[in-house]
């Protein structure tokens, strides 16, 4: 089992001016975290009652959210262990993807001094991407 | 099983009823708001469940018995407004006494909380912050390991920090579980994240009950057309948003016309819309009991 090697890597929060419900704040939370990497597979969320002790919310709260996690198979309960993330995101490290996102804003600066319009530029990089995923098919 | 029953409940002060034709339901491990102006009856409906006064008419009963009553008594805990403690004694002596007035008693609790806040045992009620009394009344509570805990206005003079402080232990009891909280308040704004299930009364008179999540789904915004009639199964509960055309309603069956536009309303609109109507004319009123 891989829960052996757990790790404690997210703290959750909330912003209560979002208009967002609690429940889906948190359920958002963990799942971009799981996109990005910083949750990989093994990771204990924390606990409901240290979800609850630190934002002052009602423990079904929390449950409905895990449970929520569970459903879309992203998160296991452990009876009296905790819960755990079974999924590790495909997509590279936090700083690959910070090094391409900025790769692209210097192009999207480029693009613009051009005289690009913003449909023009997604329509080049939609291109371009088609090209690319069909090359690396063929 | 339901923790609090009251079927007609009502209760008389002179000729004043500050309570009437209550019927109210709490079901076990609900976290409860009780919400309401000043003289709504929250305070009263809590002393009625605790067993300190009797109903005029009607009937109550907690975890099955006569609140109040020998059997009930050690399975719930009450904290009145404002945490009353004696001033001059000492955190230790009022936690000796509490422990000896009961029958079940964890001391743990109260040593692990009073650890955690920091508070000297040897300090006197009276030198204790507003939030370090009102957290040292709360430990006492749950040190009894209640199965029912009352709570009157337990944040409404707390400055923000304190009450955080507050429901972060509240809500870490109820994570415990085992324990069934019903707590009034002013505050609408802490509701939302704190409790499950809300009890709103208005001038003695229930208004709105039910679970959280079927109070929001139970009412819509909708924004349409100036004369066109309000769709099947919608009743105009709010009045302050009805601004141009959009009406704040209760709903009984989804609405499907393409020329309203459904919003869902926040828990507060809701609140607000209901302490707003006149209670004669409560459209909601005998339909969702907790």
């Amino acid at each position: 089992m891989l829960c052996v090697r757990a790790r404690h890597v997210i703290a959750l929060r909330l912003d209560s001016s979002s208009g967002v419900s609690t429940y889906l704040q948190l359920v958002h939370q963990v799942r971009q975290a799981v996109l990005l990497g910083v949750l990989r597979e093994g990771d204990q969320l924390p606990t409901v009652k240290e979800v609850v002790a630190e934002l002052a919310i009602n423990p079904n709260t929390v449950l409905k959210a895990y449970r929520e996690l569970e459903h879309e198979g992203l998160a296991v309960g452990r009876p009296g262990v905790g819960t755990f993330i079974t999924r590790t995101s495909t997509a590279p490290s936090p700083e690959v993807q910070a090094r391409l996102r900025s790769d692209l804003t210097r192009w999207a600066g480029r693009a613009n001094d051009a005289g690009l319009d913003v449909e023009t530029m997604v329509g080049m990089l939609r291109s371009v991407v088609n090209e690319t995923s069909r090359g690396a098919v063929a | 099983m339901n923790v609090v029953e009251t079927r007609s409940l009502g209760r008389r002060y002179g000729r004043r009823w500050a309570l009437q034709q209550l019927d109210l339901d709490v079901p076990e491990h609900a976290v409860v708001g009780l919400v309401g102006p000043n003289g709504a009856g929250k305070s009263t409906l809590l002393h009625l469940v605790a067993g300190l006064i009797d109903p005029t008419e009607g009937s109550v009963s907690v975890l099955g018995g006569t609140p109040g009553s020998t059997a009930v008594l050690p399975d719930v805990a009450f904290v009145a407004q404002d945490s009353p403690l004696p001033k001059r004694a000492r955190v230790r002596e009022i936690a000796a006494i509490a422990a000896g007035m009961n029958v079940r008693w964890d001391q743990a609790v109260v040593d692990d909380r009073l650890a955690e806040l920091r508070i000297d045992e040897s300090h006197r009620a009276g030198e204790l912050s507003g939030g370090q009394r009102a957290q040292f009344a709360l430990a006492l509570a749950l040190a009894k390991r209640p199965k029912l805990l009352l709570l009157d206005e337990p944040v409404a003079s707390l400055d923000p920090l304190a009450r955080r402080g507050f429901l972060q232990s509240l809500m870490a009891a109820v994570a415990d579980g085992g324990v069934t909280v019903v707590f009034s308040t002013h505050l609408i704004d802490d509701l939302q994240r704190t409790c499950d299930h809300l009890v709103v009364l208005g001038q003695g008179s229930l208004l709105l009950s039910g679970s959280i999540d079927e109070i929001v789904q139970g009412h819509a915004v909708l924004v349409g057309p100036p004369d066109r009639p309000l769709p099947r199964g919608c009743t105009i509960v709010g009045g302050h948003r009805s601004v141009g055309h959009q009406h704040l309603v209760a709903v009984s069956t989804p609405v499907i016309d393409p020329a309203w536009q459904v919003q869902t309303p926040t828990l507060d609109e809701i609140v607000l819309a209901h302490l707003a109507l006149d209670p004669e004319q409560h459209p909601v009123r005998h339909l969702e009991v907790v």
